[in-house]
């Protein structure tokens, strides 16, 4: 693998994540416990949709052939997706939304500061944008977490619930493959080690002060880096592509 | 004062064209026509967040995913600030939930058709919010000062509305056979329902007269109504389509489009519960509301803990 | 069960449109606690980068004038002229005054 797939896997994966996740939330409109949150969680949505199109066009351009962001989202099939498993996973309720937010905010937060180092410009400048947002984001799941967790008896059993049903997918968030190795050696990535180490500590500290007890590390589940999936992923594209598949010669 | 020397004083201040302000005395019923329209007008804001919902993970592109949902969050917004606005003559958001969940206070029956294809996506922008504009540019004028102001703000930010929804039926008007008869099917099947939103003619409209004198509407149903046809008939000669009404016609002398008659009885139907998803949509918005209890109980279960340690 | 529910408590929102300019109210919104009542406001009120700063208050803590006061209050202000610029003569050909 030479620099310049590598670095359009890596788009690809980045992109990835923020349009399943964001597609999740999206699924969210006019379903929130209050109209204030519908807001917050669509502006979140926005956000990641938004970035996942730059980070698919500078795909397209990495790569060269003349695709379009759209032809990356809505013409690639299962196993040709690198989002987490985390990121697919459905929406539950409002808890799970919440600590799945959480854990990827934490991440995406330490990632994109770490992303700024870049020497590939564009991704720089990406994650100069990506880090305002997710610095709000983070905020928001950070508050909800708090409240959730030290909130009532039931806000605090369904939190815990949540973490503890979703800590298996977290271990995934800091894989690393070929793509990242080489990467890595040309300064474009950060690694996803340093990266760790932040995140479980502020994992920690939210999680202690919101009173939910933090999950022993066991089995992670693992597979997206190679395009393997959950059930879920399939549902989500066929959703999302059925009109581009349906009337493939048609312009949207 | 007596309540009729103050009518006449209030009626004056109308007529003057001054705004009335949250703490002005008003007479009870111009109250209560205030917060049964504003709360309507809140509910349809809110309620029509989901046909268009509908598709945003089927939007056919990445840009009009985010445009749809960037559009459906305005409505959102929308819905909150006419809450917000009601909430200033002494009723609470509660209150009007409760209302809409118990089927005492109504929304726009347009939301209770259903959006079928990607096209009523199209429709939607178009026509419903276009018909709602033609509305809200002209309660900007109404009398009651808050409600004004949020009009205002709304108007401001439905500028783009309409033109999301029209650049996507010109899009498939112009496109593959199949999505220019998508475009044709979807305004077939919106154009009527769009009309019936400015409601009864103002001859069968029992509230109409009251709320003109209050100039809390500005124009009359039938007026709204032939605004919006005039300014419509172009729109959809440019794209290509066809509107479904056989008596569309100019009227030189009149200076405005004749056009048939309105389906009054599937009108009131629909007003009345039976369109195609009165019940879908009211159960949607109890559900999400249902299970958003124990969020918002533990929000305020938090902030109490919070003031006490200060408190203490 | 939603006759015990509740949508939070009101907060008034202020909205710095750019530094320097006043504070100008903007809406309402609910909100649990100052937190967010902020956050709040700021996702529904600078969704078109309305704003550079927010303050939030709960609603009951807003103290506002009576309307049958307002003679009282705001007319006495109106014969006084001498507050105004306008009131005073200058000299033909005074500059910079």
């Amino acid at each position: 693998m030479d620099t310049k797939e590598a670095l359009f896997k890596y788009c690809l994966r980045l992109a990835d994540n923020n349009l399943v996740l964001g597609h999740r939330l999206s699924e969210l409109c006019s379903n929130g416990p209050i109209l204030e949150e519908d807001i917050a969680t669509t502006n979140i949505a926005l956000d990641l949709i938004g970035q996942a199109r730059h980070l698919y066009q500078y795909a397209a351009e990495v790569e060269g052939k003349g695709r379009t962001e759209d032809d990356l989202a809505y013409k690639r099939a299962e196993r040709e997706f690198y989002n987490t498993l985390l990121s697919e996973q459905p929406n539950g309720d409002f808890a799970v939304t919440i600590a799945r937010q959480f854990f990827i905010d934490v991440f995406d937060y330490y990632f994109y500061k770490e992303l700024l180092n870049s020497k590939d410009e564009r991704l720089k400048e990406l994650a100069a944008r990506a880090i305002k947002e997710v610095t709000y984001h983070l905020r928001h799941s950070t508050q909800w977490i708090l409240r959730l967790g030290d909130g009532t008896e039931e806000s605090h059993k369904r939190l815990q619930t949540a973490v503890d049903g979703l800590w298996m997918y977290t271990g995934e968030l800091f894989e690393m493959n070929e793509v990242d190795e080489i990467l890595i050696k040309e300064g474009i990535a950060p690694n996803l080690n340093d990266i760790k180490t932040k995140w479980e500590s502020k994992v920690s500290e939210v999680l202690a002060e919101s009173t939910i007890t933090k999950p022993e590390d066991g089995w992670m589940q693992t597979g997206s880096r190679k395009g393997m999936h959950s059930e879920h992923l399939g549902y989500i594209l066929a959703e999302m592509q059925y009109l581009q598949r349906a009337y493939p010669d048609a312009q949207w | 004062m007596e309540n009729q020397e103050l009518e006449i004083l209030f009626q004056q201040k109308i007529d003057r064209e001054e705004k009335i302000e949250p703490k002005d005395w008003m007479p009870e019923a111009y109250r209560k026509h205030l917060i049964r329209q504003i709360s309507q007008h809140a509910h349809s804001e809110v309620i029509g967040m989901q046909p268009e919902g509908n598709w945003i993970t089927r939007a056919p592109s990445l840009r009009s995913k985010v445009v749809l949902l960037a559009k459906i969050q305005d409505e959102a917004g929308h819905g909150l600030y006419l809450y917000s606005a009601a909430e200033t003559l002494g009723v609470t958001r509660d209150e009007m939930l409760n209302a809409l969940h118990e089927e005492r206070a109504k929304y726009s029956s347009i939301f209770n058709y259903p959006t079928l294809t990607w096209a009523d996506i199209g429709a939607v922008g178009w026509l419903v919010d276009g018909a709602a504009i033609v509305n809200q540019v002209s309660l900007q004028r109404t009398s009651y000062g808050p409600y004004s102001r949020g009009m205002v703000r709304i108007c401001k930010e439905e500028s783009f509305h309409q033109r999301q929804g029209y650049e996507i039926m010109a899009h498939m008007a112009q496109g593959t056979p199949e999505q220019k008869a998508m475009a044709q099917d979807a305004l077939n099947r919106f154009w009527w329902p769009s009309l019936m939103m400015f409601g009864p003619h103002d001859s069968d409209s029992a509230h109409s007269a009251k709320a003109m004198r209050w100039k809390i509407k500005r124009e009359t149903n039938d007026e709204l109504r032939q605004k919006f046809v005039d300014k419509t008939v172009q729109q959809v000669e440019v794209i290509g389509l066809t509107i479904p009404d056989p008596e569309l016609k100019w009227n030189e002398e009149k200076g405005h489009y004749d056009f048939g008659e309105i389906n009054w009885d599937e009108f009131y139907n629909v007003i009345s519960g039976n369109g195609p998803c009165n019940k879908q949509r009211l159960s949607h918005h109890k559900k999400a509301h249902d299970n958003g209890a124990w969020v918002r109980e533990a929000a305020e279960a938090y902030a109490r803990k919070k003031q006490k340690s200060v408190a203490a | 069960m939603s006759k015990q529910d509740n949508q939070w408590p009101l907060w008034e929102v202020f909205i710095q449109s750019k530094t320097g300019l006043p504070y100008k109210h903007a809406g309402s919104v609910h909100a649990p606690d100052k937190e967010m009542a902020l956050q709040n406001a700021r996702d529904v009120y600078t969704r078109r980068s309305e704003g550079t700063s927010i303050w939030v208050v709960l609603s009951d803590n807003i103290v506002a004038s009576n309307p049958d006061d307002q003679e009282a209050f705001f007319d006495p202000a109106n014969d006084k002229v001498y507050r105004h610029p306008t009131f005073y003569v200058m000299p033909e050909g005074a500059k910079h005054i």
